[in-house]
Formats: C-alpha cells, sequence, structure tokens
C-alpha cells in the first residue's frame, strides 16, 4: 500500500516538515474511508507532537492493513510490525452509537489479528485467535463489525504470539454520542509502549531459562556494603538471609526491564520528545494509555497536578494526583490545566526505572522542560509476601518460613467476602485492611443475589454507565451467594508462594510510590461519575488466585497453566463476584475481555468500572461483573510474556 | 377491503423478506462469521489455541570451559549441561571431561529424562543413563539424582548411579553465583564422587574417590557470555589416590584457570 520509506518516515524524524506531514496525513485517508481529525485533534496536529504524526482515522469504516516494516528506535534499524505504514498503529476514533467496520488485511507471512481492548462487542468480534475467530491468515482480509455503544479511551492490539511488542497497538478514542461530559479545549492520546530490538521470541526465551536475565538491579556484595552502612549489619544480614531463603530477589520488580528496552511514548523515544502544543490556562486533556507489553508506568508532569477523570473509558469523580502508576492496557484520563507559558515534561518511568517515556507540553515547539532524576527502584518487602504486620518479627526468628506451605486462605478472608461491600463501604475498607489480625467469622453474611424473578435482567448488554442510565435490579430478591473457590492452595513447581495474609492494598499506591512527596492516585481514588447499571447483589463468587515460579518463568491461576485448567463457566444474566488472590511478588494487570468488572473498592453504587485491574503482590482483590454478553472470553494477565506461559483463561458466558 | 390489500402487501413483504434472507446471509458470509458461535460448543478444530504455554525450548550451557594452566600439566576441561523439552518434561544431556595430552579422562557423559517434583519449588527429579567415556575402559551406569535450586540460590545436584556387579556410585555437585557487582560473578564450586567398590581398570577405589573444587570469578559481558579467571583445587583420596600414584599421576592439583561460562 506504501513504499518502505513512507512507513519509516512516521518515527524517525521528531522534526517534520508541513509539507511532509501533510503527505503522511494523506496516506493515512489512502484508501481508507476515513476523514482526517476532528477540531480537538487539529489543533494538537499544529505542533510536531505524534498528534501530528501518527494518522488520526474517523469516521465508520476503516481499513488496516498489517505489515512488517522497517524501524529505528534506538539507533539500530530493526524490523518492527506496523498497522497502515506506522507502529504504533494510528489512532481510530469512533463515534457511540455508529456501527463501524473495520477491515484488517493481513500482510504478514504469519498470522494476525486486532483485540479491542475494553471494547463490549459480539464475542465473534473481540479478535482473539482460537477464541473469538480462527485469527487473520497471511494475505486474508477479516472484516470487523462492532456496534458502539460505549465512549471513553481504549486502545487495540494483535493478540497473536508477540505481534503486541513488535507494534501492533494503537489508541482507540470514542467520542460520546451525547454532549462531551468532560470540558476540555485540547486532547492528546499518550500511548506508552515499551520496545525491544531484540527478538520477543528472544526475550522470552531467555526468560524462560534465566529469569533474572533482564535484571541489573540485583542485590550484590557491593550494595551489601552500602546496606550494611545504611541499615545496620544485623538488619541486612537477616533480610538477606530472608530473601535468599525463600530463593528470591526483592529487586525483582519486573521482568523485562530498560537492559532491553527504549520506552516510547506515540512512538518516539525519549529523545524525540514528542511534543503536545498548549495555550497557557488552557485545559488539555491527556488520554494515557498504558499499550506496553510488560511495564508498569509512574506517570508525573511535574509543575503540573493533574486531575482524574476517567478511568479504562469510564468517567470518574475528578480527583486531583501529582502521579499515577498505571499497568499494561489501563487508561487514564486526566486534564491538565498549565499556567504559564512555559514548557512541561510528561515523565513515565518504569517500575525497573533505568529508563524513561517522555514528552512535553509546551506552548511552542521546541521548548523543553527538564528532566527529573530516576526514581530509587522500589523494592518489594514482606508485604508483598502476605506476611502482612508480622513479617518483620516472624522474619527475625525463622525467616520466611511460615509463608511456605501455609494453606493461605483462613477465616479472616474467607469472611470478608460474604460482605457485601456495597451496601457497607467503610466496614469493607477496615476489614480489608486488618485482614491479617481480625477474626471477623461472626460477621459473615450472606449477600442477597439474583433469583428467577430478576433473569430478564442482564440477559441483553448493560449499557455504559452515563448522565441518562439507570440503575437497574436493585431490587431484586436475594439468595444465599455460592462461594467457588481453588482446592487448598500449595506450594509446588508452579506456585512458589501462597499468601499467607493476603490483605485489600486499594489504598496503597504500590511498591515505590508510597511516601515519596506526591499525591499518589490509588484505586480507592476510583468512585465513578455515574451510578453502576447492575444494582443487583452477586449471586456467586468465584476466588482465583494468581500464580507463578518466577523461576520456572510458568505463570498460571491457582497453580495451573491455560493448557491445564478448564475453562470458567458463567451463565448469561448471572452477576458474579471475582476475588483475586495475588500470590506471586509482581503486580499483575489481569484483563477479562467482554464484561466490565465494577472494583468493590467502597464505593457503593458508584463502583469504578474497569477492564484491566492491576493485582498488587499478596493483595486480594475483588469486583463485580455482569455476565450480560454471551461468548467465549479471555481472560489473562496483560503483561505478554506471563499471558504466553500460561497466565490465561477462556471465560464461558453461555 | 383496503384492509385486505394491507394485509396481502404485509404478506408479501414477509415472504419476500424470509426468500431474501438466505440471499443476504450469504452476503454477509463473505465478509463477516457465518453467524454467533455458541460459546458452549467447542471451537472449530481448525482454530489455534489462544496461548502456548507449553512450547519446547532447548539450552545448553558451559560452566567450565577452561583451560587449567599451572599445574603440572595443562588440562583442557569442558563442563557442560543441556536440556530440550516443555515446562514438565525434559530431556537432559550432561556432558564433562579432561583432555591432557589427547588423553581423555573423567569422561562422565549423561542423559535424563528430567521432570518437576511435586510440592517442592525449585528440583527437578532425573532418571536416566551415564556412560563412562574417555580414554579408559567404558563405564555403563542407571542414574537417578536431583537437581535444582536450594535455599539462598545453591545450585546443587546430588546424583546416585548403579551398574552391573553390585556397583553404586554417588556424585554431589553444588555452586553458588554470588553477584559481587551487576556482572561481575564470583563463583564457588565443588564436585565430589564416591563408589561402593573399587573399579581398579579405571583407577577408582571405594568410598571418596575425589573432589574437584573451584573459585571462579566472572565478568558478563552479556548475560550469555563471560569470561572467567580462577583457582581450582583437585585430589584424589583412599585408594583412588593410591591407583593414581602408581600411575605415576598427581594426586592433588592445583592450577590457575582461564575459560568461559557461555549458554544459549
Amino acid at each position: 500500500m506504501m513504499s518502505g520509506k513512507n512507513r519509516t518516515a512516521t518515527r524517525q524524524k521528531s522534526r517534520i516538515s508541513t509539507g511532509r506531514r501533510r503527505f503522511l496525513q494523506g496516506i493515512a485517508a489512502t484508501g481508507v474511508v476515513a476523514t482526517l481529525s476532528r477540531p480537538t485533534f487539529s489543533e494538537g496536529r499544529g505542533s510536531e507532537g505524534l498528534g501530528a504524526e501518527l494518522a488520526v482515522l474517523t469516521g465508520d469504516h476503516f481499513e488496516l492493513v498489517i505489515d512488517s516494516l522497517p524501524a529505528n528506535f534506538t539507533g539500530r534499524r530493526v524490523t518492527a510490525t506496523g498497522i497502515n505504514g506506522s507502529a504504533p498503529g494510528p489512532i481510530l476514533r469512533w463515534r457511540e452509537g455508529d456501527t463501524v467496520t473495520i477491515a484488517v488485511t493481513n500482510r504478514l507471512p504469519s498470522p494476525t489479528s486486532i483485540h479491542w481492548h475494553g471494547i463490549r462487542c459480539p464475542a465473534e468480534m473481540d479478535g482473539v485467535p482460537g477464541l473469538s475467530f480462527a485469527g487473520i491468515a497471511p494475505g486474508e482480509t477479516f472484516v470487523y463489525r462492532i456496534p458502539v455503544r460505549q465512549n471513553g479511551t481504549y486502545w487495540y492490539h494483535s493478540h497473536s504470539r508477540f505481534q503486541e511488542q513488535t507494534g501492533i497497538v494503537g489508541a482507540l478514542i470514542i467520542e460520546p454520542r451525547d454532549a462531551e461530559p468532560i470540558e476540555f479545549d485540547r486532547e492528546y492520546a499518550v500511548l506508552l509502549t515499551d520496545w525491544t530490538d531484540e527478538n520477543p521470541d528472544t526475550v522470552y526465551a531467555n526468560l524462560k531459562k534465566q529469569s533474572d536475565y533482564y535484571n541489573y538491579n540485583k542485590r550484590t556484595a557491593r550494595t551489601f556494603f552500602s546496606d550494611v552502612k545504611l541499615h545496620g549489619l544485623h538488619k541486612t544480614v537477616s533480610e538477606r538471609l530472608a530473601w535468599g531463603r525463600a530463593n528470591m530477589s526483592p529487586t525483582d520488580v519486573a521482568d523485562v526491564t530498560s537492559a532491553t528496552y527504549t520506552y516510547l511514548l506515540n512512538g518516539k523515544p525519549p529523545g524525540a520528545n514528542w511534543t503536545a502544543l498548549f495555550e497557557p490556562g488552557q485545559r488539555v486533556r491527556l488520554r494515557f494509555i498504558n499499550g506496553s507489553s510488560m511495564s508498569f508506568f509512574d506517570v508525573r508532569i511535574p509543575g503540573l497536578p493533574m486531575t482524574v477523570v476517567q478511568a479504562d473509558g469510564n468517567a470518574v469523580q475528578p480527583v486531583t494526583v501529582d502521579e499515577f502508576r498505571m499497568g499494561p492496557a489501563e487508561t487514564y484520563d486526566v486534564i491538565v490545566q498549565p499556567p504559564a507559558d512555559s514548557a512541561y515534561t510528561i515523565f513515565a518511568q518504569p517500575l525497573s526505572r533505568g529508563g524513561y517515556a517522555r514528552g512535553t507540553l509546551a506552548p511552542r515547539i521546541g521548548m523543553t522542560a527538564g528532566i527529573p532524576p530516576l526514581d530509587p527502584l522500589p523494592m518489594r518487602t514482606m508485604k508483598d509476601m502476605g506476611m502482612g504486620a508480622m513479617a518483620m518479627n516472624g522474619m527475625k526468628k525463622n525467616g520466611m518460613a511460615g509463608m511456605q506451605g501455609m494453606p493461605g486462605m483462613d477465616a479472616a478472608q474467607t469472611s470478608m467476602k460474604g460482605m457485601a461491600n456495597d451496601s457497607m463501604p467503610t466496614m469493607q475498607m477496615d476489614a480489608a485492611n486488618h485482614s491479617e489480625n481480625s477474626n471477623m467469622a461472626s460477621m459473615k453474611m450472606v449477600s442477597p443475589g439474583s433469583t428467577s424473578g430478576s433473569e430478564k435482567i442482564g440477559t441483553n448488554p448493560f449499557p455504559q454507565p452515563g448522565p441518562h442510565t439507570a440503575r437497574l435490579g436493585v431490587d431484586a430478591p436475594s439468595s444465599p451467594i455460592e462461594v467457588h473457590r481453588p482446592p487448598a492452595m500449595h506450594v509446588g513447581p508452579s506456585t512458589v508462594m501462597v499468601a499467607m495474609h493476603p490483605t485489600a492494598r486499594l489504598n496503597d499506591p504500590g511498591d515505590g510510590l508510597n511516601e515519596n512527596g506526591r499525591r499518589v492516585l490509588t484505586y480507592a481514588d476510583l468512585r465513578a461519575r455515574y451510578p453502576g447499571v447492575d444494582g443487583r447483589q452477586p449471586s456467586r463468587e468465584i476466588e482465583l488466585h494468581l500464580t507463578g515460579n518466577m523461576e520456572r518463568y510458568v505463570w498460571g491461576f491457582d497453580g495451573y497453566r491455560y493448557s491445564q485448567a478448564e475453562p470458567v463457566h458463567l451463565k448469561l444474566g448471572e452477576r458474579v463476584r471475582i476475588v483475586l488472590i495475588n500470590d506471586t511478588m509482581m503486580e499483575h494487570p489481569i484483563h477479562l475481555h467482554g464484561l466490565w468488572g465494577e472494583l468493590e473498592n467502597g464505593h457503593g453504587e458508584f463502583l469504578p468500572y474497569k477492564h484491566t485491574f492491576v493485582v498488587k503482590p499478596a493483595e486480594r482483590l475483588s469486583y463485580l461483573i455482569s455476565a450480560d454478553t454471551p461468548g467465549r472470553w479471555a481472560y489473562h494477565c496483560h503483561l505478554l510474556y506471563h499471558m504466553k506461559s500460561g497466565m490465561f483463561r477462556t471465560v464461558i458466558v453461555s | 377491503m383496503s384492509w385486505v390489500v394491507i394485509r396481502e402487501w404485509r404478506r408479501a413483504l414477509c415472504l419476500a423478506t424470509l426468500l431474501a434472507l438466505p440471499a443476504t446471509l450469504a452476503t454477509l458470509g463473505q465478509t463477516l462469521p457465518e453467524s454467533a458461535p455458541d460459546p458452549a460448543k467447542p471451537v472449530p478444530p481448525n482454530w489455534p489455541a489462544p496461548v502456548h504455554d507449553n512450547e519446547v525450548f532447548d539450552y545448553v550451557s558451559f560452566n567450565q570451559l577452561e583451560g587449567r594452566l599451572t599445574g603440572p600439566q595443562p588440562i583442557f576441561r569442558w563442563d557442560g549441561e543441556g536440556w530440550i523439552g516443555t515446562n514438565k518434561n525434559k530431556l537432559w544431556i550432561k556432558s564433562e571431561g579432561n583432555v591432557t595430552n589427547g588423553i581423555m579422562s573423567d569422561g562422565d557423559h549423561e542423559a535424563l529424562y528430567d521432570r518437576p517434583i511435586p510440592h517442592l519449588r525449585y528440583f527437578d527429579w532425573q532418571a536416566g543413563v551415564r556412560a563412562d567415556l574417555d580414554s579408559g575402559p567404558a563405564r555403563t551406569w542407571a542414574a537417578i539424582g536431583i537437581q535444582g535450586l536450594a535455599p539462598y540460590s545453591f545450585d546443587f545436584e546430588p546424583t546416585f548411579y548403579v551398574r552391573d556387579g553390585g556397583h553404586v556410585a554417588g556424585r554431589l555437585e553444588g555452586l553458588y553465583n554470588l553477584h559481587v557487582t551487576q556482572r561481575v560473578i564470583l563463583q564457588p564450586q565443588l564436585e565430589m564422587n564416591f563408589y561402593s567398590k573399587p573399579d581398579p581398570a579405571r583407577g577408582i577405589g571405594t568410598g571418596l574417590s575425589d573432589l574437584d573444587s573451584g573459585i571462579r570469578l566472572g565478568y558478563q559481558i552479556s548475560r550469555k557470555f563471560a569470561p572467567y579467571i580462577g583457582f581450582t583445587y583437585s585430589s584424589t583420596f583412599g585408594d583412588t589416590a593410591t591407583f593414581a600414584r602408581r600411575a605415576g599421576e598427581p594426586v592433588h592439583v592445583s592450577s590457575l584457570v582461564l575459560g568461559i561460562w557461555i549458554w544459549r
């Protein structure tokens, strides 16, 4: 469709002439039933920012061509895979209420697919090879047809092998049918990705053979002496012995790091300085999308508070923060209002530090602001092992013996599950915070659930909560909740630990973000702007453990890989609580295709709707889902190599 | 009368729609999947798995690929291992040996089936055959052992061997990788061999026959390639030492070594 020269143009040059830019825009429209940007984006387009360089496709029919293309993100010429000649691909803008068709043509020598992340579409349009369809064979075109019944910031990516890592990702923005409730003067999509010049198959093989391959932040003899200086000999030795005994490392915060990754903002390495323009006083909406394969990002704009207005495409009550952490596949929309005629740095450092993605908000092209130093590497603590408050004492006495072989589930946690936290926000939080030492068995209660009378509710897809949606099923008669829990968890080759005392960590911004002097977003801060649409209490509760063995590099649910496990069955129309317990030392962004999850974070009928939930180490997190769309849905960790190694389930709604 | 006309017209329309439906579906079929699949039914057999989580990998590693330079005679030594397989089922190949003046000794080659041990996090059991193949007479053993990561990240590998004539042997191997810096590794290593019966043809006595130990300091130019310098000490004991003395071989050998750690 277009020459290699044109393909590379989008990524290689940070400065790009107007003429050439127009040319690129022209390409975007070539053979594509799409018009160029709406006014909101055209303002940004005047800049050098990637708003200008990434094509923006709008309309209700799209033609996407997937092909390999030469790329250069690091100074080395490599081959990427991209969409319509660019990696990341063009920004797609849909309009709520339209039925969009997207013809995706595969010019790769291998099968491909596009999954619309967070989009509530018919299952056969979800784009997961093996679950929704057969995939798109080389040379073939698949036409997706999606009635758009939601709005917000989303993204799309390949669901085939490691193509997501090599560039088949893009921003997907859906304009609301009604007037935009969020006020802003300009908007930009900010897509964060991680790029490696290595073949992702090699990355994966390296992890399989030496899981700490990319960790250059290990504790060493050298850091031993600095730790002794800092914490004293006794504490340093006992702590090292405790970690050593479990064959774990507190510096193991990310499997793949800047040792191979270059972090990109809208496809641009930090040096290329993607720039978004504003006029002082304007409200600028930044649509942050973490489209990375393996990187959690801590995002901030030094000197500029950010007001979070949307999470995973759903409006939330505005909350102003200095910083937020986003897991792979999460999206956050923030409003910033730069007061002065000066530049601001958009700074996104991965959890493993070592590198960063960076862009600039500036009144004029060419302006830059200072780049802050990287924060210290977050360290795992006993909290991450689910040792709770007792960790330090226990550690001194007997290392981490208590961790291994503990069945993990005890009365304190089970009691929490029964609590209908919708109606008891305060209590739920309390219980969660003190779960490690409170015996709340006596408070175990039965939640109401749907009965035959309410079966009609939920068998058709619920709308996304909005200004005009109603809350249904509130009066549904109650029935006892049915709890499904895996058999007693134990350690083994696929499960290196079972969190003895998993706790709620909703108030915790995450490892390395506590007491950093900044106001950091937490999951507890997310309160939906509109009430949830399904007012029913869950009739079932399904508990799943996130498990893994870093050393062997196997990941799964309940100690089993995808190919060892049966699908999770949901009955069409039922309301279910999913409880996730993280028995690993890492955060996992868990994504369920096709259905919303409502995070039980104590906000009553204003639980935030999300498609991807980050579960922190040793955390117990729960959310409600309405199984309102039939299909085979993928349910997986959105860390690409975790998914690949088995942290994946099929959820069947029928 | 007009009412009848309307009814007729509606009937005709219904009929037309019904007739047109297959055609419509046929057109749709060209661009869209035939119909919404029933999620409860198994996926069509020609669909791929959404994730392939049990792929076959292969691995080859030399933990010793070195020249022992300053002993009585320079020795070339290798100690390598490799595997091919999935998460649960692997075939391991291990090989070690010395070459001195074109004579090969201590040649030990094993082929083992390997599987993780349930309820243990970091250990696999292994079973298979060991062949002593070098310049001496050949021996074949049945082998069973475990290999994995002991607490504090010690690589630990005890193996037992049995062969005809009621011979039983044991080998214990261990090593530790101490990170001095992110790329500088200090590696103490130890190997010991035990035999239940003497085998004079191979110069082996009963009990602890030999020990090979070393400490090596390497620099990881990359994770997969690290030159090292080190010091090794090896010794034979008991009757094995006696056999060695008779053969005019040294009993205690210490040496400066240069080598590379390499894997893929």
